[in-house]
């Protein structure tokens, strides 16, 4: 199973500058998908989860084009290749 | 991409180190302090609400405490004076998991004791304080405050639950003090351990039972490191001294506008003088009268003195934060503040005249003024136009009046001490509670 992730740019700094990285695996939720992501680009995580392990609040994890706030959270099932986008949400000033 | 100015501090220049709601800046100037390069902005688009230089066991490390809207709160590190900065891969500063909590901006940023030279503290919201021992790499949570049995009840003001002030006492090892909006004073003496309440006096206005034993809606509090026993406090409504280390609070707002404000700075080389800036009321956060005016006292808050000159005082409705305003460790100290409209002003005779030396920055969150290398080293010179007035009005006046000797002589003597040992040895030296009236205008006379 493939699993692309798509970076925003604050965070490229900790995927070596790429806005967009893929990854082969067994991914059964978003939260195994992101754990796998930290795996080999552990800068991430932090950025993205609080240290308590919550999304953060003003951050955007897609699937697809669909919102994981609305479809489970972290353990939103995967089934098959999918994308995945991380994007900050549109708030501040 | 933001562009970066950068500037090119060297040894015995001044910084002051500006964290706004876009960005930090940082602006150097020689021991003069007349001319400032702005460089920045760093970290463009986050909001920096805590800065600091630490420069003790061989190290010249910088800290920022930085937050985006989105991606939480970064502790970066510099080692080059603020030319580049670094976070580390996993996030320096976090609750344990069993404390449940989530990190949600760093407040506050400070060195330890000279002896400790690896110890930093930070304080962050939700309020909380956090230890490094080596040197910022790795933070460990203060579990004797995290545990105290008044935290559940500490409630957030309108900056957030933080723990916004650390004062690690120089002198008492193992003692030392942190405020927090809300919940007020707490001092540990056993190195955190523990934690005991020191609020008794400071009143809360905004509750229905006025002196309660803890909620104070403290704003600062300050502490001269060579006379620890003295601390000043900035409440939420009210100004306040203690001489016991906090153990009781005396209201000092003698001759204010208001005793309402944020920011508070101690004098780098004076236990009895203190800067303020007062704000017109919590409902209207504003300098009073539309005039930028920043008091002093002199006398440990018996009395107050509006210092205006070079400061605007008209349509000026003003703001300065809690950590808006410092000062450096030359002599004459130098102080600095910036404001809410993103304009930041010092002067670099101790508040006697100001002039703005950044204008245009986003709203100004905190200041911090820092001498590069060692401030006892650094000679500030004189002001040429000043010095020269100032001989001529020496050469021509000592005879038109009845009595000028005895007013002149000191003055001449203290001048020149002044020129020839910086800062003598007034800024470490532990000294006893200064006698009222000679040393007072000897003071006087130096600044």
């Amino acid at each position: 199973m493939r699993v692309v992730f798509f970076i925003p740019g604050f965070l490229r700094q900790w995927t070596d500058g790429e806005p967009r990285v893929e990854l082969e695996g067994r991914p059964a939720t978003v939260g195994d998908a992101l754990a796998l992501l930290w795996k080999h680009y552990p800068g991430v995580r932090d950025r993205v989860v609080t240290e308590q392990g919550n999304v953060r609040q003003h951050v955007n994890v897609f699937v697809g084009v669909e919102s994981i706030r609305f479809t489970g959270g972290l353990g939103t099932p995967l089934n098959g290749d999918c994308d995945v986008s991380i994007v900050p949400a549109v708030s501040g000033g | 991409m933001v562009a970066t100015r950068q500037i090119t501090p060297r040894e015995g220049d001044v910084m002051v180190l500006v964290g706004t709601t876009k960005g930090a800046f940082l602006l150097r100037s020689n021991a003069a302090r007349r001319r400032w390069d702005v460089g920045g902005p760093h970290f463009a688009g986050q909001s920096i609400y805590a800065l600091a230089l630490d420069q003790r066991g061989g190290r010249r490390r910088m800290y920022a405490g930085g937050s985006s809207d989105h991606f939480g709160p970064v502790l970066y590190l510099s080692d080059d004076l603020g030319a580049t900065w670094s976070d580390r891969e996993r996030a320096a500063v976090r609750f344990p998991e069993d404390a449940g909590a989530e990190l949600k901006r760093i407040w506050q940023i400070v060195p330890g004791r000279e002896d400790e030279p690896g110890k930093l503290y930070c304080g962050v919201e939700p309020a909380a304080l956090f230890e490094s021992g080596d040197a910022g790499e790795t933070w460990s949570l203060v579990r004797g405050l995290w545990d105290h049995p008044h935290r559940p009840q500490w409630q957030p003001g309108g900056g957030g639950l933080c723990l916004h002030t650390v004062i690690p006492d120089a002198v008492h090892r193992g003692r030392m003090f942190v405020a927090i909006s809300t919940g007020g004073v707490y001092r540990s003496n056993d190195g955190g351990a523990t934690w005991d309440v020191r609020n008794r006096g400071v009143r809360a206005e905004f509750m229905p039972d006025k002196h309660p034993e803890f909620g104070q809606w403290v704003h600062k509090i300050v502490q001269h490191p060579t006379f620890p026993e003295r601390l000043f406090l900035q409440n939420h409504w009210g100004l306040y001294r203690s001489e016991d280390a906090g153990d009781t609070w005396q209201d000092v707002a003698n001759g204010v506008p208001s005793d309402f404000g944020f920011a508070m700075a101690m004098h780098p080389h004076d236990p009895e003088t203190v800067y303020i800036v007062p704000i017109e009321s919590d409902g209207f956060r504003c300098t009073p009268e539309g005039k930028l005016r920043v008091y002093r006292t002199r006398d440990a808050g018996r009395t107050w003195e509006p210092l205006t000159r070079g400061l605007p005082q008209e349509n000026a409705l003003e703001l300065v934060l809690r950590d808006g305003m410092d000062a450096d460790e030359l002599n004459p100290a130098g102080i600095y503040f910036g404001t809410r409209s993103g304009k930041v002003f010092g002067s670099p005779d101790g508040g006697a005249s100001w002039s703005a030396i950044a204008e245009g920055l986003p709203p100004v969150i905190c200041v911090k003024a820092v001498v590069i290398g060692d401030p006892l080293k650094v000679r500030v010179p004189k002001p040429a136009r000043k010095s020269a007035k100032a001989a001529g009005r020496a050469k021509a006046k000592p005879r038109a009046k009845a009595k000028p000797r005895a007013k002149s002589k000191p003055r001449a003597k203290a001048s020149l001490r002044a020129k020839s040992k910086p800062r003598a040895k007034t800024a470490r030296r532990p000294k006893a509670k200064p006698a009222r009236g000679t040393k007072a205008k000897a003071r006087r006379k130096t600044r």
